[in-house]
């Protein structure tokens, strides 16, 4: 029997391998302009990466004018940063959300995000595979939409709203202990695909 | 350093999303540089962001953004090519036990703290920090006790030097006291010793003592 026109399944498929490769790709950029300097693939980097930084710094609540200048210094931050950049500990994006993480609140607060790599990121102790990162991170946005609502909901007001346990705990009105509960089941969750195969 | 209690998952979630005060921040970071394996775990945390990142719809960019940038960079290469001629492995190494993130508000050196007493044996001070939340260093004598006290919200305990012991066990350098407002506890320092102690907390501190109580509106806890 016939259920699904035929194709679909391919193009998932075709889908899926493209965005796998994809975090890979750029992973394996900025690692390399890290060496290069080569203003062509900072320009690539840019290309994709500004619009997604905006974008997150626009969730947090700021204006579309503040989002615009603090993606421009993160993005500066990419070019004077990328010799500390570590692809055998972080996929591309998860460096540069950092990056733009500690750019948004070093602005709200007038005050530097205290940071534990500090000039150390790149004298590390285990050095992994550097292709190893980007392949987790593809796991991840897989794993984070298999969570429960009421997970998800927590996940993100944590990283796209910014909001503390207290906030968070106020605003959907549960105790302080259920957010917290909520946040390290979805985190064991997330972080099961760090003991599976890889 | 052989550390024994580590940072709640849900700390470091916070952490990683930048979502808790700068004065929990400052004290998860300090327990960062020092313990390897909370470090794994933070990174860990940070990949969920980096794949939220990646899976936002993009916004629109001015358009002269890139060219804006481009600039910026041309304008400024010398002196960043000027700053990173050394390699960041030839830091200068720090010898004392004040971790990094902390060195950036007291310095290098718990001698240079401007403490200021409490009682007898038990010193503090405050560093100044933005957006809510309270960042303590504390001081105590050997056989000293801090005042029995519960919160409202988190509390964060990062043993610098010394040693301590509550119903929870014994915490020594580099151990953190990870709790929430289910715990009410007191303190009590088992080193030879001064215990030296950065705390931060999201909402005020609760002392169940009437001496806390009296205490508490000079100590701003």
């Amino acid at each position: 029997m016939e259920s699904k026109p035929p194709g679909d399944d391919v193009e998932k498929v075709v889908t899926i391998n493209r965005d796998q490769s994809a975090s890979r790709e750029w992973t394996r950029l900025l690692a390399q302009f890290a060496e290069t300097r080569d203003k062509a693939e900072y320009v690539q980097l840019f290309r994709h990466f500004a619009p997604k930084v905006k974008g997150y710094i626009v969730r947090l609540g700021l204006t579309d004018a503040t989002a615009e200048e603090l993606m421009q210094e993160t993005m500066l931050a990419v070019w004077n940063k990328a010799h500390l950049y570590n692809p055998s500990k972080a996929a591309a994006s998860t460096w540069i959300f950092t990056l733009a993480r500690n750019q948004s609140i070093d602005w709200m607060r007038r005050q530097k995000y205290p940071e534990y790599e500090l000039e150390d990121w790149h004298v590390g102790e285990d050095e992994g595979d550097a292709g190893e990162q980007s392949v987790l991170s593809d796991r991840m946005a897989g794993a984070i939409k298999t969570l429960p609502e009421n997970q998800a909901q927590v996940i993100h007001m944590s990283f796209f709203e910014g909001r503390s346990h207290q906030e968070i705990a106020d605003r959907i009105g549960i105790p302080l202990g259920s957010v917290k509960s909520r946040l390290r089941l979805a985190a064991d969750k997330l972080k099961t695909i760090w003991r599976a195969e890889v | 350093m052989s550390i024994r209690h580590h940072l709640d998952e849900a700390t470091l979630l916070s952490y990683a999303a930048g979502s808790m005060s700068q004065a929990m921040a400052l004290v998860t970071a300090c327990h960062l540089v020092m313990c390897s394996q909370c470090r794994t775990r933070a990174q860990q945390s940070e990949a969920i962001g980096g794949a939220l990142l990646d899976s936002l719809i993009p916004a629109s960019v001015n358009d002269d953004a890139l060219a804006s940038v481009l600039a910026a960079i041309d304008a400024q290469d010398e002196t960043v090519q000027i700053r990173s001629v050394k390699p960041p492995s030839q830091r200068p190494s720090v010898k004392s036990d004040v971790p990094a993130p902390l060195a950036d508000y007291i310095g290098e050196s718990f001698d240079d703290v401007e403490w200021k007493r409490i009682v007898p044996g038990v010193y503090y001070f405050d560093l100044p920090c933005q957006s809510g939340g309270v960042s303590r260093l504390l001081r105590i004598a050997p056989g000293k006790a801090m005042l029995p006290h519960s919160h409202d919200g988190n509390e964060l305990t990062l043993v610098l030097r010394g040693s301590f012991t509550d119903e929870i066990g014994r915490f020594a350098a580099g151990d953190i006291a990870d709790l929430d407002d289910q715990i009410e506890h007191q303190p009590l320092v088992d080193s030879a010793e001064d215990c030296i102690c950065l705390v931060a907390t999201d909402a005020p501190l609760k002392f169940t003592t009437l001496l806390g109580r009296l205490v508490q509106p000079m100590t701003g806890f």
